[in-house]
Order: structure tokens, then C-alpha cells, then sequence
């Protein structure tokens, strides 16, 4: 055993030793310990180094409220975690953990500088330094800055591990495996109750299973004593689950709580290998029972930052849970009774003890138990200052006034190796807050405690305020007895003996002699701000909790201020002369202790990311080199490179192929909405801007849709079937929306309609074949079909097969030329498809893709929704007239389109643009403007669609421009970074103009 | 998050919902006849209350029905849930 392992206990085995390194050195400790124990059993208490001050800082607690220990675990770049708590991480072979913030070392670190020059580096100094001269933040404040922000460092590769989410629905959720929450759980299950009990630590009994003291009786046994058997009782119970390593990160409305559970972190490197690491359990629960306990408070004296000064409890722990002294010559430094119990059992193991107590006396048992043992007390005395610059060597005691607010006497030092402090108890009130509920100040012992309203969840334990050990026990066997309408808990006739406090006295800031600007009295220890700090926003002016924790960053760390905000609520209180409990408390926001990303996201990784929707077309395009676009969750085909072509030569070429003989295009992905029912054509009547009660069976009709605010939202060309039944597209982003637009009209604006909606996008494939040999393709495909002009016009639809197959064919064009869609149903696509390509091929048919699609349609100054659109264009402003219907007496977005605004002519107006230079290729998105020297200058619209037309020759854009209309032939500029390009207005149609090509 | 009991298929996870702002909000029946402010009063304007608010809600990941339901925005208690339609509760 090292010199601090002084103690064998149940719960470290000391037959299985770990080794493990910390800063590159070699150590030991036992199965059982967390790293925090195991370094303190080698007498390492130098963790780290403070955020702003870079000061040494040790282990100043046992758990999840720890500020100072966190390091970095492992060095691996992919597996690296920074910001780690030593006093959570359970010990495993081969853990490597190493210090932060500090450079080039933990005991020589440059940064400790800034301790030095503390007085100039005040709350705000980043605020009030660096907001001049304004031309140094971007070259000189910022890098600066981000050099010396941030604790630990990021892995820079992914994360290798597996994460993995998982459901769950209990009768009662127990959160917290302490004492009160072994109770909650055992009355809840023992009645028939599905119940889940959750416990972040390994092992259950929360502080009572170390709780070795012979004040705490519990039916005549010692409460650590009587609580291991509950446990051992508890886990024999059907119906109750336990999970340990399992940390409540979130508690939302309707009683829906995350969960983190540690799965493989405590295990050595080699038995993790594909293991889960972590899993998130989302729980709903009938009856959440929150049992989290309470954490200590530090005290606020000057340096109270030292490595070696720990909280009174997690000294007790270390002792009595982990067998590790955290010094052989303890101070305890307290404002209550519960430090007494670590003093006795200090005591106990032969450490020598001595306790400085703020109050005058107290007389309860532990005390006396204390003082019968011979314990030095100095009564009515407060720390004013520590010694020992990487660990405690020695304090300064004084006494306090007789009103506490001030110190009188003479300084008295006193040496020491550690010095445990104890402010009291702060219940956990982070659950409940969580869950809507609501605070109310309790000004006996200066807590916060949960206002009881909840039909859903009770608070239990010292989280609801009940510390003494009787209060527990009694309180929380009524309290859960009534919650789950219980008539017998189990707990009923329980005895319960302990020591009781009698006096309390709380002193936020305790009282100095030295000068406040010179002291240090850490109140935020991870984000270094101090009792002055808190002071300097008061008196600058800020007010509310939330602006002085924002100025001061105090409880904004990774710790979330657990240690923290209760002094500075307190220090505010009598800083403004108000009562605490009007202040109110900042948002105790989820989660609870940091989540990992991988617990937040689990299998939605990878491929799992999101759904890929691919056509049935798909294993052709991939075997024909086809690269791929993202539309929504579609993959396109984007453009077919031959021979190492780039986009640009494959779109010119694809481009003129379609234009001079014949291309392909997998339009399946086109949004299909079947419409059916007796008022169909009513309905599109009211949904599109144009009509079509007139649209004969067998035609074809491109619709606009809008926003009831007069904005374009979708197009697309519905066929009409029967007399009853339509078939919309819709484009390829928008199906989904559309079709949710158009149920929520139907069923809550128009539920008289007889009208049914299907999404039939899937059900179908479509090849689109266009292009002037387009006819002679279809007649090879359908022999037995006229395909004449005057058989099957334009905008019409029929019947056909081939072989077997049902075909559905639309002559409708997208290109501007002959053009023909041939729908089957999606098995059959990719039939169809090879069909298309064998019968194409004398014409040299050529796939396109959505490039080329773009292209082809800019040229005939066709619209993209979306890409020429952005919801802020009216049809008008589109120049598109002539498909708003001034006869029908309605239709959505109808009266917007008269409203002022959108009648106003200097509007952005969709435009042609051309290059004076016909090589020049406009960027899409740039900004277009008119006069070039006017300054600011002003932009007066944008680039949305521009493109090299092989066909045409020339470079062609399609633009949105304020009074576009009427700025034919006007010359603007288009600014980029190294010049202005030279633009005209023009017609947004540049490719025949008269309609020849579609009847070609 | 809340647990939403559709009319139509029973108690779902508020995921498998979404909301579409303030109910009984009825599409004029002849809107060229309203002014610009009459129009932009149905178009824009919306209540955004601390308390209890009339909402229409869509079983988007269900049913695909549209519903009303009175919760308190205050603390997300659902008061009732009711058809399209149907006279909205006394609350």
C-alpha cells in the first residue's frame, strides 16, 4: 500500500492493482478506484491549471460537481477526450490521462503569468480591451484569443466508437440510488410496479453506504450497514431494473427523461473493442421520483483555491469508500455538522484532525462525539488565507465579529497538508427545475428547495431538502407512499437515530483583513472568477443573476457552476442589500453533466445519417459513370462524364445532343400526387393560379402554385386521367411539402371538397426522352402508337405498352423541344430505361443529367422554383402573367398579388442577362448593380441560373433585378472580387423564341 | 416533450406531430373584398400568448390529420384535443 492508502474497504479491491499513467508517469491503483482516488492514494493532488489565472489546481471533490480535476484522456487521435472528471472516470488498465491547460508543464507553466498580472485582467477585460482599435480583432485580438481559449483538446478524427439509443417506458423512474432513492424504488417495485432505479456511479447507497458512524442507527444497525442489506434485498426484486453508470441528463415535460449509460468507459482498452461505449435511454415515465441528493458547498475565503483544499464530504469519501487519506494533517474548515463526521473518522484511522467552525457552538452528538475524542475546535473562527503554492502548507485563522461581519483578534497560523471545507448543502434541484418545477427559498439554512406541485414527480432526500438522516428515511417513506397511492411501504415502522443540528450560521463571503481588491476568493473555480469579480459587474451596473453570471462567466463552465452559483446569489444578496430569495436563480438548463456527441447522435452516423432515396434506375447510372447530386434526399443524376470529362465538357456536350438528337433524362424523381374524387378539378382550380375545369381528359396543364402570400411555392404539369382523377408533379425538393399544403387546405379550409390525396412519387418511373428525334425513338419503342402532332399533340397523355407493360405517356417538355415522359410502374423502370437506351441508339440517344437539365431549360428562360425563386416572388415579378387567372373569383394566394407591396413595380423582376464578353460565365449569386461609383453601392439584384449555352454559343444567365421589366437592353455590372463584368438586359428566353421545336 | 392524444389514433410522441400555429383562424370566404389591412389581419397577424392558446396540430408521422388542441404555452399542459370542426371547449 502507498503512504495515503490507509484503509481496506469493501468497495476498492486492493488484491487487483491497475497501473495506469498521468503526464506520461507510470502509477498504481486498485480495481474500484476512479482516477481521482487513485492519484490521491499517490499523494498527487496537482491536476491542473486554472482557465484564466493558470493557478495549480487539485481534486476538490468526489463527483460530478468537480471544477478543478479534469484532464485529458487518452492521447490517440481519434479516441482523445478532453475536459474529463478524475473524480468520475472509473480506473481501468492502461488509462492514460494527462493534465490541461498548461504549457510547457503542469509544474512549470508559462501561463501562470497571468496570477501575476490578475489586478489588469478583471470580469469583462475582454469586453473593455479589445474593442479598439477595430482593425486588430481580425489579425491580431482573435488569433490571440482562440490561442489561449478552451481547456482540453478536440480528437481530430472521427470517433471510432459505437453509440447506441434505446426506449424505454416504466410505472416509476427513481433518479439517484442513494438512500432515499433504494427506498423509493423498493416501495414502488415491492407494489407491483414496473420501475426503473438509475445511479451514476457503479456502485448504489449514494454518501449512507460510508456512513460509518455510531450517531446514524438505523433499526440498531449502523445506516452503511442497514443500507447494504436493503440493497441486496432490492436487487432480488422482478420488477425493477437497475442501471448503474447511469447519469440523468435531461428531465422534459410529460415526464420524458434522457439518460446517459456508461457501457464500456471503465473497461480496460482491450475489452471495449466493439463494444457499445455509451447509450442514451429515452425513458417516459407514469411517475418520475427524483432522488438526486445534494452537493456540498465550498466556503469563499481568500485562496481557497489550493491543491489540498477538498470538500468535507469527498475528504470523508476518499477515506472511508476508497481507503485513500487525502492528508496526514487535516484542518476541517466548516459552517456545520456534517464535517464533524469526517473529523471523527479522520480520527478513527489515526490522521490528525483539527476543526476551524464559523458558528460559536454546537452541541449536537457528532459534536460531542468530536470533542469527547479530543479534537482541537476553534469556535467563532474563519480561515483568511492558505499557503503553499502547488499544495496547502498552512492557513491563517481569525476570529469573527460578533455579527460575522468582520474579523477581530490576531492572525493564528496553522500547518496543514489539507484542508477540508464544508459550506453546508446545496439539494439538487436541477431535475426539477428541468421539469418545469418551481424554487422556493428556505432562509433557515439558505437553500433552494423544490415547490411541490407535480402530479408526475415528487422530490425525495436531501435534493427536497431533508439532510438529517431521520427526515430522509421518514419523509421520504410518506411522501412515496402517497405519491404512488401506496397503503403499506415497507418503511413503516422503521427507527431512526441520529445526530442532530442545532446551530447554523452562513456567511456567503467570509470576512478579511486584507483589502478586497487584493484578495482572491474563488467562487467559479473552473472559470477563475472571484467574490470580486461578482462585486465589479454589481457595481458596473448589471443587475440581474443572468447578466452577472453572463459578465462574469461564473457558473459557464463544464461544471455549470454546481459549486458556484449559490455564492454568487448569495454574494449579490448582500452586496444589493436584497433578500435571496427574490433574486430568483439563473435556468438550470439539460444536460446535467456534459453529454458526449456520440451519446446525442448514436447509430445516426455514417450511412444512417439520413435516408438515400434512389431510383430503380439508379444501378444504371452508376454503371454508366453517371456522378451523383443531392436533391433532398433523392441522389441524380448530375451529369454522365466520358473519357475524364469535367462538368463543364460533359454538360456542353450532353446539351447539344439533346438539342440535335435525342437525350435521356430520369425524371422519376419528380413529386406524383394522385388526386381523385368529385370535385378534383374545383380543387386544383383553387390550388393553382391558372384554371382547369376546362382541361379535357387526356391533357396535360403546368400549374403554379403559391403561397397564400401571392410567393411562388411550386410548379409542376398535372395530367388530367378521368373525369375525377389527376395526376400532379410537383418538383423534386418540394413533394412532400406540397402534398402536406394541400391536405391541411382540404382538410381544414375545404372539408365540404371530395377530394383524395396519394403520394404516388415512389410508384412510378420516369424516363423523359426529348430532343427532334425524340418521335422516331417512341415509334420504335410503340410501333403500334401514332405519334403524329395531330394524334398526340403537345400537353396531351395516353396509354401505350410495351410488351406487357402499362405505360403512361405525357408529350411535355421541359427542354423546349419534342418531348415525351414515359411513366411505368418503378419495378419495371430500369426495364424501361434499357428499352429507351436500345432503341435510341441509332440516334445516338445521350443520358443527361440535372446540369444539363438546367441548362436546357435557361435557355428557354424556364424557371427553377426555388433556384430563380427564393419566396419572395410573386408570378408577376416573374414576368409569368399569363398564368394567374384574372376570371376565377379565387385561388390561393389570389388577393396577395393586389396587396401594395406586391403590386409595386420596382420590384426584383426576373431577367435575362448577357455578357458583353459571350465567354464570360456569370457566377450564380453574384450581385448585380447599376451605378458603379455610387457609394455605398447599391445592389439591386442577383444572379440565380447561369450557364455556357453550347447551342447558342454564348454565356446566358437568368437574374432577378429591381424594375427588371422594363430594363430591356439597359447595361448593368455584376462586381466580382477582381472586376466588373459588363452585362445587358435582355429577354429571359434566348432559344427559339416561337415555339418551332417543340412540334419539330 | 409531450405525449399527444391524437383523435384519431390514441396517445403518440410529440415526434410523430407538428404544429401549425394559432386555430380558427377561417380563410375569408371572399378576400377580394377585403383592404389590404383586413387581408394582412388574416395573413400575418397571430396571437403569441403566455398561457392557454388554440392550436392546430398535424399527426404528420401518423395519420396525416389535422386537429385543434388548447394547451398552455406556459407550461405545455394540454387542456383538450378536438376534430376539425368541432366547437372549441370552454377552458
Amino acid at each position: 500500500m502507498t503512504k495515503y492508502r490507509i484503509n481496506k474497504t469493501r468497495f476498492v479491491d486492493q488484491t487487483k492493482t491497475v497501473s495506469f499513467t498521468f503526464d506520461g508517469k507510470k502509477y498504481h491503483g486498485f480495481e474500484g478506484d476512479t482516477l481521482a482516488s487513485a492519484l490521491l492514494s499517490n499523494g498527487i493532488h496537482l491536476i491542473g491549471r486554472s482557465f484564466k489565472y493558470h493557478r495549480p489546481r487539485g481534486i476538490m471533490s468526489c463527483g460530478s460537481e468537480e471544477p478543478n480535476a479534469i484532464c485529458q484522456i487518452n492521447d490517440n487521435t481519434d479516441l482523445t477526450e478532453p475536459n474529463v472528471r478524475a473524480t468520475e472516470i472509473e480506473l481501468y488498465e492502461g488509462l492514460k490521462a494527462s493534465s490541461q491547460n498548461c504549457w510547457p508543464s503542469l509544474n512549470f507553466d508559462i501561463g501562470g503569468i497571468n496570477n501575476l498580472i490578475s489586478p489588469f485582467i478583471p470580469a469583462g477585460f475582454y469586453y473593455k480591451t479589445f474593442m479598439w482599435p477595430k482593425s486588430f480583432w481580425k489579425k491580431i485580438y482573435e488569433p490571440l484569443i482562440r490561442l489561449s481559449a478552451g481547456l482540453g483538446k478536440s480528437p481530430t478524427q472521427p470517433d471510432p466508437d459505437i453509440y447506441d439509443h434505446k426506449y424505454e417506458h416504466c410505472d416509476v423512474l427513481v433518479i439517484g440510488g442513494g438512500i432515499s432513492g433504494i427506498m423509493s424504488a423498493k416501495i414502488a417495485a415491492k407494489n407491483n410496479l414496473k420501475t426503473i432505479l438509475i445511479e451514476d456511479k457503479n456502485i448504489l447507497g449514494g454518501s449512507t453506504i460510508y456512513q460509518n458512524n455510531k450517531n446514524f442507527i438505523i433499526d440498531n444497525q449502523k445506516s452503511n450497514e442497514w443500507l447494504m442489506n436493503e440493497i441486496s434485498e432490492l436487487e432480488k426484486l422482478d420488477n425493477l431494473i437497475i442501471k448503474t453508470r447511469t447519469s440523468l441528463a435531461a428531465f422534459h415535460s410529460y415526464n420524458y427523461l434522457l439518460a446517459k449509460e456508461n457501457i464500456s468507459d471503465h473497461l480496460p482498452l482491450d475489452k471495449k473493442n466493439g463494444s457499445i461505449r455509451q447509450r442514451l435511454w429515452k425513458i417516459r415515465a407514469d411517475k418520475v421520483i427524483v432522488a438526486a441528493g445534494a452537493i456540498e458547498r465550498p466556503l469563499i475565503f481568500n485562496n481557497n483555491d489550493r491543491p489540498g483544499i477538498i470538500l468535507a464530504n469527498s475528504v470523508k469519501k476518499y477515506l472511508d469508500f476508497y481507503g485513500v487519506s487525502t492528508g496526514l494533517n487535516n484542518i476541517i474548515f466548516t459552517n456545520n455538522d456534517s464535517a464533524y463526521e469526517t473529523a471523527v473518522s479522520l480520527f478513527e484511522k489515526g490522521i490528525s484532525v483539527k476543526i476551524v467552525d464559523i458558528r460559536k457552538k454546537s452541541s449536537s452528538n457528532i459534536v460531542k462525539n468530536a470533542e469527547d475524542l479530543g479534537i482541537k475546535i476553534y469556535w467563532n473562527s474563519t480561515v483568511v488565507n492558505t499557503f503553499g503554492y502547488k499544495k496547502i502548507k498552512s492557513i491563517e485563522i481569525m476570529n469573527l465579529s460578533e455579527d460575522g461581519s468582520n474579523v477581530t483578534g490576531n492572525k493564528h497560523k496553522i500547518q496543514c497538508d489539507c484542508l477540508s471545507i464544508s459550506g453546508g448543502w446545496t439539494p439538487m434541484v436541477h431535475m426539477h427545475t428541468q421539469s418545469g418545477g418551481k424554487l422556493d427559498f428556505r432562509e433557515i439554512d439558505q437553500v433552494f428547495v423544490p415547490t411541490e406541485k407535480s402530479e408526475n414527480h415528487i422530490n425525495v432526500g436531501s435534493c427536497n431538502g431533508d439532510f438529517e438522516l431521520e427526515e430522509i428515511v421518514k419523509n421520504t417513506n410518506y411522501k412515496v407512499k402517497k405519491f404512488l397511492n401506496i397503503n403499506e411501504g415497507g418503511f413503516d415502522k422503521i427507527s431512526v437515530l441520529c445526530s442532530k443540528e442545532s446551530e447554523k450560521k452562513n456567511i456567503w463571503l467570509l470576512p478579511n483583513t486584507i483589502s478586497e481588491s487584493k484578495t482572491k476568493s474563488f467562487i467559479d473555480f473552473q472559470n477563475d472568477s472571484t467574490a470580486k469579480d461578482i462585486k465589479l459587474a454589481l457595481r458596473e451596473g448589471f443587475k440581474s443573476i443572468e447578466h452577472v453570471k453572463r459578465y462574469t462567466t461564473t457558473g459557464m463552465a463544464t461544471d455549470q457552476g454546481k459549486l458556484s452559483n449559490m455564492h454568487a446569489l448569495g454574494i449579490i444578496a448582500d452586496t444589493a442589500g436584497v433578500k435571496m430569495g427574490t433574486l430568483g436563480t439563473t435556468t438550470f438548463r439539460p444536460p446535467f453533466t456534459p453529454l458526449t456527441f456520440g451519446a446525442i447522435v448514436g447509430r445516426s452516423v455514417g450511412k444512417f445519417f439520413d435516408i438515400v432515396r434512389k431510383t430503380s434506375i439508379h444501378e444504371w447510372h452508376v454503371q454508366n459513370n453517371a456522378k451523383f447530386e443531392n436533391v433532398g434526399q433523392w441522389k441524380r443524376p448530375w451529369y454522365y462524364p466520358i473519357n475524364n470529362e469535367n462538368l463543364h465538357e460533359a454538360v456542353q456536350r450532353e446539351s447539344k445532343a439533346a438539342r440535335d438528337s435525342a437525350g435521356i433524362l430520369d425524371a422519376s424523381t419528380l413529386g406524383k400526387i394522385d388526386i381523385q374524387g368529385s370535385d378534383a378539378s374545383e380543387f386544383l382550380n383553387r390550388v393553382y393560379t391558372n384554371a382547369w375545369s376546362k382541361l379535357g381528359i387526356g391533357k396535360c396543364r403546368y400549374g403554379l402554385m403559391l403561397n397564400e402570400d401571392g410567393m411562388v411555392y411550386d410548379d409542376g404539369v398535372t395530367t388530367r386521367l378521368g373525369e375525377n382523377h389527376y395526376l400532379m408533379t410537383t418538383t423534386t425538393g418540394g413533394a412532400a411539402n406540397v402534398l402536406s399544403k394541400l391536405e391541411d387546405y382540404l382538410q381544414t379550409e375545404w372539408p365540404e371538397l371530395d377530394v383524395y390525396l396519394t403520394s404516388v412519387t415512389d410508384h412510378y418511373s420516369t424516363a423523359s426522352i426529348c430532343g427532334p428525334n425524340s418521335k422516331k425513338i417512341l415509334n420504335k419503342l410503340f410501333p403500334n402508337k401514332d405519334f403524329s402532332d395531330e394524334a398526340f399533340p403537345h400537353m396531351s397523355y395516353q396509354d401505350a405498352k410495351i410488351d406487357k407493360i402499362e405505360c403512361r405517356i405525357m408529350r411535355i417538355s421541359f427542354t423546349g423541344e419534342l418531348s415525351y415522359e414515359i411513366n411505368v410502374e418503378s419495378k419495371y423502370g430500369k426495364s424501361l430505361w434499357e428499352n429507351c437506351i436500345a432503341a435510341g441508339e441509332e440516334y445516338k440517344i445521350t443520358p443527361y443529367g440535372t446540369e444539363t437539365m438546367h441548362l436546357l431549360r435557361a435557355e428557354k428562360g424556364f424557371i427553377i422554383v426555388g433556384q430563380d425563386t427564393d419566396g419572395t416572388m410573386t408570378p408577376i415579378d416573374l414576368q409569368m402573367d399569363w398564368i394567374v387567372s384574372k376570371k376565377k373569383y379565387d385561388f390561393i394566394g389570389k388577393r396577395s398579388l393586389y396587396r401594395s407591396d406586391t403590386m409595386r413595380e420596382d420590384r426584383k423582376q426576373l431577367v435575362g442577362l448577357l455578357t458583353d464578353d459571350p465567354n464570360e460565365i456569370l457566377e450564380e449569386g453574384a450581385q448585380i448593380v447599376s451605378e458603379l461609383d455610387k457609394k455605398p453601392v447599391e445592389m439591386i439584384g442577383h444572379v440565380t441560373s447561369s450557364y455556357f449555352s453550347p447551342n447558342l454559343n454564348k454565356s446566358i444567365a437568368l437574374a432577378v433585378v429591381k424594375g427588371g421589366k422594363k430594363m430591356n437592353g439597359q447595361k448593368l455590372f455584376v462586381p466580382m472580387e477582381n472586376k466588373n463584368i459588363n452585362v445587358t438586359v435582355s429577354d429571359f428566353i434566348f432559344f427559339d423564341k416561337e415555339n418551332k421545336r417543340i412540334n419539330a | 416533450m409531450f405525449v399527444i392524444n391524437c383523435p384519431y389514433c390514441g396517445e403518440r410522441d410529440q415526434s410523430e406531430f407538428s404544429c401549425g400555429g394559432e386555430a380558427h383562424i377561417v380563410r375569408p370566404k371572399q378576400p377580394t373584398e377585403l383592404s389590404d389591412d383586413e387581408w394582412a389581419e388574416y395573413l400575418f397577424m397571430r396571437k403569441n400568448i403566455k398561457g392557454v392558446q388554440f392550436e392546430r396540430w398535424n399527426h404528420a408521422h401518423g395519420c396525416r390529420k389535422w386537429f385543434n388542441m388548447v394547451r398552455d404555452t406556459s407550461n405545455d399542459k394540454i387542456h383538450a384535443v378536438y376534430k376539425m370542426g368541432e366547437k372549441p371547449p370552454v377552458i
